[in-house]
């Protein structure tokens, strides 16, 4: 059984459709990329995976971990092991980034009922996941997100799925506004969660994050629906031709 | 968004917990108000001559404006006439007499107080705060008395204070608020039953905090307390307040007056957690709170500090305000207000700058939920020799769902061109992205609007005694259940 089996999924917003019968299979262990030009669906993918109720389900079904995900709140996906790295991390003022950090943790462990870890505990806990990402600890103590730069803040999502351990993380265009420098901090940190108990599917307009983490397989999303699928090479592929060469070809639908 | 709605209707459905009675035997005056009611309630007290002139000057003051319908309308709030014919002046616990120890208390009170968690046997005490309790007209026990007492510390109630020292009572009393002020505080002064007195004297810092607990228990009856506050030349004192009552159908009237009066290099903070009974759902119920607060900074260097949590009452008239009569002295007022359900609150400041290099700050954070009206009404005032006055306003409303509203009445009047004057104003939404955020991290929609809010109040909190803070941060997520998605 998949960890995440998406079968033919219709996505409205308002009246018009986004998402026009999308499959995906991921299963536990791998790591996957779904790629696409602006406007693609991908967000919408990404979104809709993560429960927002903003966006209308009219066809199709996703399977998490045997459990119909389309069922779930937002908050119950989350504890089931479902983790979204934002694209726009939002900021929530007066609320220190620990705090926050330690409610998301003990919200999950609670669900499964284990025991809450206290602040003393979480602490040494928080600091060895942020020295992996080169995080400065006064970070910890700022509000969630506010003031943080953008690669601060990308970073800060990748701190926050580090500490929740999910067995699905779902990284949303998390090297969109990163220099290099961050990018490869980011990727570090992706990388060393890589496990064969965990899937990542990582969304992304660009080749460059493909170059420090290397999927084991590559989608293409154009206009609602993945129009080739494949190994790595498809990434390299698509950076010498462009999603042009493949707009149109909707048809050749590849699962 | 609709089913952030939903949240916010089931938050709004959890219940008051304070809301039990007490099964106790009252000793209470026949309901009404007149010259006969006000002397018997000062027979009750053994009153000297001077306080009955002084509440029969009052009542005849207010039964003046309340023929000439002078009742204040000029607040944002909606509700149906008082009457004031209709309401018992007078309720007290019957007991023995005089009270030597605790352990003479009647027990059903004092599991009242145990119930409310309000711990009155000093051996539990930790914290180390000293405690007055008020159950509906009178003070019926305050401890640590000794401790204080040794270190000349004058903590007690307010009938002690008429009887144990008269002449500072006689000096301060009206000071601040004087019986002339306004309908309530003419009210108030006619028929206030109880309340706390402090004096903190010359260069003594009072070694702990002093706490009133209010409760109202007894049906169709009005609390009117009154609490006088007097720290000497270089005094410290840090006050709390915290109140409830029980659910009642009928709504309760709650009209007090707070003095306090800071001589040079003095300070006083005072904190108030207010949790009266809001009223059900619907709307129905819930306490009439009409409260008139008032600080001098009479000497120079000297500083006032109001904080406020304000969650319960269905309607809440309140103006915890300074006067900055010292050279250099300081007024503060940071406040949280709630309004959830059909809650009304309409509540502020006003700061008078009268002294050179007066300061003052003002923080209110208004929050509303379900069908809650929230009003900041601000004063500041700078007069013609109050050179170099500065003040800084920060006033931000939080809207949760989309039925409730939050409305802003900024005065700010100034005749002296040194002064510097800063006003910032937001008001804002919990946004559906921050919900969405918080609860794809785990959190409930619950606890995820809790978040929000107590980061939005935590600039106020931070003014909070540490202990009270953590019991505000929790009383303000139960007040919003039912209230948020």
């Amino acid at each position: 059984m998949s960890l995440l089996e998406v079968r033919n999924l219709h996505v409205r917003v308002g009246t018009r459709e986004i998402l026009k019968g999308v499959n995906l299979r991921v299963n536990a262990g791998e790591v996957h990329s779904v790629m696409g030009p602006n406007g693609s669906g991908k967000s919408t993918l990404a979104q809709v995976l993560a429960r927002r109720e903003s966006y209308e389900v009219n066809e199709g079904s996703i399977s998490f971990d045997g459990k119909d995900l389309l069922q779930m709140k937002p908050e119950e996906a989350a504890c089931q092991g479902l983790f979204l790295a934002f694209q726009y991390p939002v900021e929530i003022p007066g609320i220190s980034n620990a705090y926050f950090l330690r409610s998301a943790l003990n919200a999950l462990r609670k669900y499964r009922g284990e025991e809450e870890i206290d602040a003393v505990d979480f602490l040494p806990f928080l600091r060895e996941k942020a020295r992996l990402l080169d995080m400065d600890e006064k970070l910890m103590n700022r509000s969630v997100n506010e003031s943080f730069s953008g690669g601060e803040k990308k970073r800060n999502e990748i701190l926050q799925m580090a500490a929740l351990e999910p067995r699905l993380a779902i990284l949303d265009e998390t090297d969109s506004g990163l220099d290099i420098d961050a990018l490869r901090v980011v990727a570090r940190g992706v990388n060393t969660m890589r496990s064969p108990k965990r899937a990542m599917v990582l969304v992304t307009h660009y080749q460059r994050l493909l170059n420090y983490i290397v999927p084991d397989f590559v989608h293409v999303l154009v206009d609602g629906r993945i129009v080739r699928s494949g190994g790595p090479e498809l990434a390299m592929e698509l950076e010498e031709k462009g999603y042009s060469a493949l707009e149109g070809a909707g048809a050749a639908v590849v699962t | 968004m609709s089913s952030d709605l939903r949240t916010i209707r089931e938050l709004a459905e959890r219940e008051y917990k304070w809301g039990f009675v007490t099964d106790i035997q009252e000793d209470r005056v026949p309901k009404g108000l007149s010259e006969e009611t006000i002397r018997l309630i000062s027979a009750k007290k053994s009153e000297p001559d001077f306080m009955l002139d002084w509440r029969l000057k009052a009542f005849r003051h207010w039964a003046s404006l309340e023929s000439a319908q002078a009742e204040p309308k000029w607040a944002n709030l909606r509700y149906g006439p008082i009457d004031y014919q209709d309401i018992t002046y007078y309720s007290a616990p019957l007991q023995k007499p005089t009270l030597h120890s605790l352990n003479e208390l009647d027990p059903e009170l004092l599991r009242t107080y145990e119930k409310l968690g309000i711990p009155l046997e000093e051996q539990k005490r930790l914290a180390g705060v000293a405690v007055d309790a008020v159950f509906d007209s009178v003070s019926v026990a305050t401890t640590f008395k000794e401790k204080l007492a040794a270190a000349g510390v004058v903590f007690c109630s307010f009938s002690e204070a008429v009887q144990q020292h008269p002449d500072l009572v006689r000096k301060y009393l009206g000071t601040v608020v004087p019986h002339t002020d306004n309908f309530f505080a003419a009210l108030n002064a006619a028929v206030f039953s109880d309340g706390s007195f402090v004096y903190v004297p010359k260069g003594v810092r009072c070694p702990m905090e002093l706490s009133t607990y209010f409760r109202i228990n007894a049906a169709e009856t009005g609390q009117f307390e009154r609490t006088l506050i007097i720290a000497d030349e270089g005094a410290y004192v840090s006050y709390l307040e915290g109140c409830t009552a029980p659910i009642r159908d009928a709504n309760q009237l709650h009209a007090a007056v707070v003095e306090l009066i800071a001589h040079d290099d003095a300070q006083i903070k005072y904190s108030t957690v207010q949790n009266w009974y809001p009223g059900d759902k619907n709307g129905k119920g819930g306490v009439y709170n009409f409260v008139t607060k008032r600080g001098k900074c009479q000497g120079r260097n000297s500083k006032i500090s109001w904080t406020q949590v304000e969650t319960g009452s269905a309607i809440t008239w309140k103006y915890p305000s300074c006067i900055l009569q010292g050279d250099n002295s300081v007024g503060e007022f940071y406040s949280v207000a709630l309004t959830n359900n059909y809650q009304q609150a309409d509540t502020g400041t006003k700061m008078i700058h009268i002294g050179k290099n007066t300061r003052s700050t003002i923080v209110s954070k208004g929050i509303s939920a379900g069908f809650g009206q929230n009003t900041y009404r601000g004063g500041v005032k700078i007069l013609k020799g109050a050179t170099g006055a500065r003040n800084y306003t920060q006033c931000d409303s939080l809207l949760v769902g989309d039925k409730c509203g939050a409305h802003t009445f900024p005065y700010i009047e100034v005749k002296n061109a040194t002064a510097r004057m800063e006003h910032e104003a937001s008001t804002s939404k919990i946004g559906e992205d921050q919900l969405f955020y918080l609860r794809q991290r785990g959190l409930k929609p619950e606890d995820a609007v809790s978040m929000i809010v107590n980061g939005f109040c935590k600039r106020v909190f931070r003014e909070l005694p540490m202990e009270f803070a953590v019991e505000a941060q929790k009383l303000l997520s139960v007040s919003l259940e039912g209230s948020v998605g």
